[in-house]
């Protein structure tokens, strides 16, 4: 009888049978299973977040990295006051609204255009995904060549059409130099920006689009409304919880994004064109000023966790409704 | 006065016709159901009613005009969905604004027409809420307030009780007919369920395969069927079809069937030798399934018949038993094999 019990279940048998009992007990396996990505986050984003904020309340160069001396705000208010700074948060701000204004008008015509089908939608789609598989630097490669002061086609599209040159409306100039100017170099980057960002988002926007049944645009319709009408009133509402979580990406990966200004412009003439993150970088590890460099990185995480924090409670709250 | 005419009214895709060649026509006030299995064509009907599809062939004439080439936002036609289809993010009230609001109805008008609709639904306590809030019943008054609100010339319905939950369905069948009596609006009702397309409405059009096959007050479809889809579909269970010679089709319904009846039967049409299979008791009658065997050819086929019996006849029948299925002339439509058509009575041999 009591034979019979125990082969009902089975005993784990042998080292290797006791091990995998072992394991498979679900305090142990989530350990296990956590574990690693525990460790990554705190090896590679706790720590060194850490870091920089102890950097940017200490004396700390190049030269002297030691965190022996707290120094408390006094990195902050010295870099907050220099010209440069201030530039680089202005552009920085500039940049990241302009490319989220574009990105987002374009972002929900996209997937109002890729919701329906058409012929060549699937050639369509492979091209319009490239721009977020390419690497920063072969767009900012691209793009330099499309903005060249000598070479670039725009302008000589421009000229063609008489807009550009001797006697036309922009001058007598045959280029625009659109890198060497403060105004259109950001503009540059805000569509470079763009351009690189537009796939991302227009996949977020598009995932909300095509949940959206197309029943309640029928409804609409027959309700009596037109095309801007379901756009304002239908489609747009329903987008919105898509459409913040857009914003968040596209808006933190453009606003923390050195490599691009830093390959088209060099953030200048001047620091016209300086962004945070690359001035950043300049002061901090090109200057050797490690805890002024850490104190502009950290300026705008307070405002961007709080953005984060709101933007993210809005959409799940719009999503809730 | 006739509000909708359909005019040899085609629809393919491709090489499929989903709609082919229907002529209908829908006088002020009526309620007619378009009644039909799913793929029949019925929705894609509606739809271009609606102004959702744009026929292949024919014409659509709401109050004698053509509204062919008419986007929906034009049409004066509302429509309720299957889903209901409620604005998710407005509230109830602005749910049922929105047709005013697009048709840019002077403003003033927009609370009177609001509260002439919402309490005609019993919906004015709603009217803050969000449609997610809503229960299945109240999102349908809702979506039907908001198809009134607009004095529409026609009502489109589609299937608007299949969301709805079996205990509530036949009270909402109930109130949807009392808002169509009080509002006399010309309805087309879309459904594949023949209770609810005869039971609500004034005239039911039968369409299967894209093809209309009848259309005739319930009592005319269940009485007098047209051809043999109409009447081995109408009817829960529907007529028995009993093939008599090679060009004729005998249908009875399985009330008429007697079940060995006692002394004569006078005109009797079908007698039939059948095989009880089994019974099946239905609270207010019995249902009794059997084979039989047929006197004309029925291809190697086994012929199931079913008679309808009362509840207080308590049959005693048993699984095998044999008994004896009559049935009498006046009882029996008569249809072509070949066609399927019905055989005007003139042509039957008594």
């Amino acid at each position: 009888m009591s034979t019979q019990q125990h082969s009902g279940v089975p005993q784990p048998r042998g080292r290797m049978g006791r091990l995998s009992a072992w394991l498979d007990q679900p305090k142990v396996l989530a350990w296990l299973m956590l574990g690693p990505a525990v460790l990554y986050v705190i090896a590679f984003v706790g720590f060194p977040f850490l870091l920089a904020i102890a950097l940017s309340m200490s004396d700390a160069t190049i030269g002297d990295p030691s965190l022996d001396k707290f120094v408390g705000l006094a990195n902050f208010s010295a870099v907050m006051q220099t010209d440069a700074f201030q530039l680089a948060l202005r552009n920085s701000l500039i940049v990241t609204a302009g490319t989220l204004a574009l990105v987002l008008v374009l972002a929900t015509l996209a997937s109002e255009l890729l919701v329906h089908s058409f012929r060549g939608k699937r050639l369509f789609q492979m091209i319009f995904i490239l721009p977020w598989a390419l690497p920063v630097s072969l767009t900012a490669i691209v793009w330099m060549w499309f903005l060249d002061s000598t070479f670039s086609p725009v302008d000589w599209v421009l000229v063609q059409l008489n807009l550009l040159g001797p006697g036309s409306v922009w001058g007598p100039f045959n280029h625009l130099y659109f890198l060497g100017r403060e105004w259109l170099g950001l503009a540059s980057v805000i569509v470079t920006d763009t351009w690189r960002m537009l796939p991302l988002a227009t996949i977020i926007v598009l995932a909300g689009r095509m949940s959206i049944p197309e029943e309640r645009f029928e409804q609409a319709r027959i309700d009596g409304a037109g095309v801007f009408r379901i756009l304002f009133r239908i489609t747009l509402p329903a987008l919105k919880p898509m459409l913040i979580v857009a914003i968040l990406f596209t808006g933190l990966l453009v606003i923390g994004e050195m490599s691009l200004v830093q390959l088209l412009t060099r953030g200048g003439p001047g620091h016209s064109t300086q962004v945070l993150p690359y001035w950043a970088y300049l002061k901090g590890i090109q200057g050797g000023s490690l805890a002024q460099g850490a104190a502009i990185t950290l300026f705008l995480f307070p405002f961007l966790l709080v953005a984060s924090v709101l933007a993210l409670r809005a959409a799940y709250r719009s999503q809730e409704a | 006065m006739t509000v909708l005419t359909l005019r040899a009214l085609e629809k393919h895709y491709g090489s499929i016709k989903a709609v082919d060649h229907v002529d209908l026509q829908l006088e002020s006030g009526e309620f007619m159901a378009i009644l039909g299995p799913s793929g029949s064509g019925k929705s894609t009907l509606m739809r271009m009613v609606a102004g959702l599809e744009s026929p292949t062939a024919g014409d659509i004439l709401v109050d004698g005009q053509s509204v062919v080439n008419v986007p929906p936002q034009h049409r004066n036609v509302a429509m309720v969905f299957q889903s209901f289809a409620l604005y998710p993010h407005m509230t109830v009230r602005d749910n049922i604004l929105f047709p005013l609001v697009s048709r840019k109805v002077p403003k003033h008008e927009h609370e009177a027409r609001l509260n002439k609709a919402t309490s005609m639904l019993g919906v004015e306590d709603l009217l803050d809420r969000r449609p997610n809030r809503l229960s299945g019943g109240q999102q349908q008054r809702v979506a039907l307030a908001r198809a009134l609100v607009r004095d529409p010339d026609l009502f489109v319905f589609d299937e608007p009780l299949s969301a709805l939950d079996a205990q509530i369905r036949s009270r909402a069948r109930a109130e949807l007919r009392e808002l169509h009596d009080q509002t006399r609006i010309t309805t087309l009702y879309v459904t594949h369920d023949q209770v609810e397309a005869m039971g609500l409405a004034d005239r039911v059009a039968v369409i299967n395969e894209g093809r209309l096959h009848q259309v005739g007050t319930p009592q005319e479809l269940y009485n007098d069927p047209a051809d043999l889809f109409v009447a081995g579909f109408i009817g829960n269970p529907p007529m028995n079809l009993i093939p008599i010679n090679e060009t004729t089709v005998a249908g009875i319904r399985p009330e008429d069937m007697l079940v060995d009846p006692e002394g004569d039967v006078s005109n009797v049409f079908i007698d039939l030798a059948v095989t009880i299979e089994h019974i099946e008791y239905l609270g207010s009658e019995w249902l009794a399934h059997g084979q039989a065997q047929s006197d004309a050819d029925t291809h190697g086929q086994e012929l199931h018949v079913i008679a309808r019996l009362p509840a207080s006849s308590h049959p005693d029948f048993v699984s095998g038993q044999k008994c004896r299925m009559v049935g009498q002339r006046k009882d029996v439509c008569l249809f072509d094999r070949a066609s399927g058509k019905r055989q005007a009575r003139a042509e039957v041999p008594a």
